[in-house]
C-alpha cells in the first residue's frame, strides 16, 4: 500500500451563478491590466490522504466517498479529482 | 402532545424556539440531542436555526448525516409535522427531505434584516391558519439562504403546490423569490426566515400576529387547545 493525496475540487456547475468568482474578476482582477482574463470560477479544494494499492484505486475510492457522503451537492456542483504522490503535494 | 426540538453542535436558535413553543403557545416541548433517538410519542419536530458544525463543507450537510435524522425521516414518512427554520431548512434539504439547495446569498453577505413573506400555500400543518397571499413581517439571518432548484423541479414544485412562502421583494437571489417549501405530502416544511423571532409583540413592532399563526397552525394540526 502506498500513500496518495487525492485533491478534489468542488465548483459550481455551468449555469449556477458564482458571485464570489464574479466579484474577484470584476472588482479585483479586471481593475488592473488583466483584460485578457475572461472568467474566474471559485471553488473548494479538499485533499484526501489515502493508503491504496495504486493511483486509480485511490481516486476511485475518494470519488465514491464524495458521492456517497454528499461531499458535493450534485444539483449545483461538480467535482474533479487529481491524484498525486504524498511527497509532491 | 409533545414537540421535539432537535439540537446539533452549533444550533443557536434552539432555546428561542423552545421559549416560543412553551412560554408563548403553551406547547410541551423537549430538546433532543442529535446523537439520540426520537421517542415514538412525538407529535411534531422542529429543527431550529444556527450554524450546525460551523457550516463546515456546506451549511447543514454534516448535521444531515446525524443519527437522529433517520428517525426524522421515518416520522416524515408517517406524516408527522416537521419544520426546519434557517439552518434547520438547510439540514432538511441536505437530508433529502425537501427539494432544492440553499446557496450563498447573491451579495455574499450574511443578511440580518426584516423582510416580508407572502403565503403561497396555506394547506400545510404550519400555515393552515394563514390566508393565501397573506403578508408576514419576519426577520432573516443567514449567509446561505439563496434557494435554488432547476427549472424542471421548479415546475414540479409549482404544480404540486410545494412553494409555501416567497419573499415579497428580491432579497438574496432565490429562484422565484422562494423563502420556504414543503415536501410533496406537505407535512415537512422548511423556511429561511425566523418565525420564533417574530411571534411576540415585544420583539415584533410591525405585526406579530402572522408569525403567531405559524405556531397556531401547528396547534390546530396536532389538536392541542391553546
Amino acid at each position: 500500500m502506498t500513500d496518495y493525496v487525492v485533491s478534489v475540487i468542488i465548483e459550481n456547475k455551468p449555469g449556477i451563478s458564482d458571485p464570489e468568482g464574479d466579484t474577484i474578476l470584476n472588482d479585483l482582477v479586471l481593475k488592473g491590466k488583466n483584460r485578457n482574463i475572461k472568467k474566474i470560477h471559485s471553488g473548494t479544494i479538499l485533499k484526501f490522504l489515502i493508503s491504496e494499492k495504486n493511483e486509480k484505486t485511490a481516486k476511485d475510492k475518494v470519488m465514491k466517498i464524495c458521492d456517497e457522503m454528499r461531499i458535493y451537492n450534485p444539483l449545483v456542483s461538480k467535482i474533479t479529482a487529481t491524484v498525486g504522490n504524498v511527497n509532491r503535494c | 402532545m409533545k414537540v421535539g426540538v432537535i439540537v446539533f453542535p452549533g444550533s443557536n436558535c434552539d432555546r428561542d424556539m423552545y421559549h416560543v413553543l412553551t412560554d408563548v403557545f403553551n406547547l410541551k416541548a423537549k430538546f433532543f440531542w442529535h446523537e439520540k433517538n426520537l421517542p415514538k410519542n412525538i407529535d411534531a419536530v422542529v429543527l431550529p436555526g444556527g450554524f450546525s458544525y460551523g457550516d463546515r463543507l456546506r451549511a447543514g450537510v454534516i448535521a444531515a448525516n446525524s443519527p437522529i435524522i433517520s428517525d426524522i425521516k421515518k416520522m416524515a414518512e408517517k406524516g408527522i409535522p416537521i419544520l426546519g427554520v434557517c439552518n434547520g431548512f438547510q439540514i432538511l434539504v441536505e437530508a433529502g427531505l425537501l427539494p432544492g439547495v440553499l446557496l450563498k446569498n447573491e451579495s455574499l453577505n450574511f443578511m440580518c434584516e426584516w423582510t416580508n413573506l407572502i403565503v403561497k400555500n396555506n394547506k400545510t400543518p404550519f400555515t393552515n391558519k394563514l390566508k393565501l397571499n397573506q403578508k408576514i413581517p419576519i426577520p432573516i439571518a443567514n449567509g446561505e439562504g439563496r434557494y435554488y432548484v432547476d427549472k424542471k423541479t421548479l415546475n414540479r414544485l409549482k404544480i404540486n403546490n410545494q412553494i409555501v412562502f416567497s419573499y415579497e421583494n428580491k432579497v438574496n437571489g432565490s429562484v422565484s423569490q422562494i423563502a420556504g417549501v414543503c415536501n410533496s405530502d406537505g407535512n415537512v416544511v422548511g423556511m429561511m426566515p425566523h418565525p420564533e423571532r417574530a411571534a411576540e409583540k415585544e420583539i415584533n413592532q410591525i405585526d406579530h400576529k402572522p408569525s403567531s399563526l405559524i405556531f397556531e397552525s401547528l396547534i390546530q394540526t396536532i389538536g392541542v387547545k391553546n
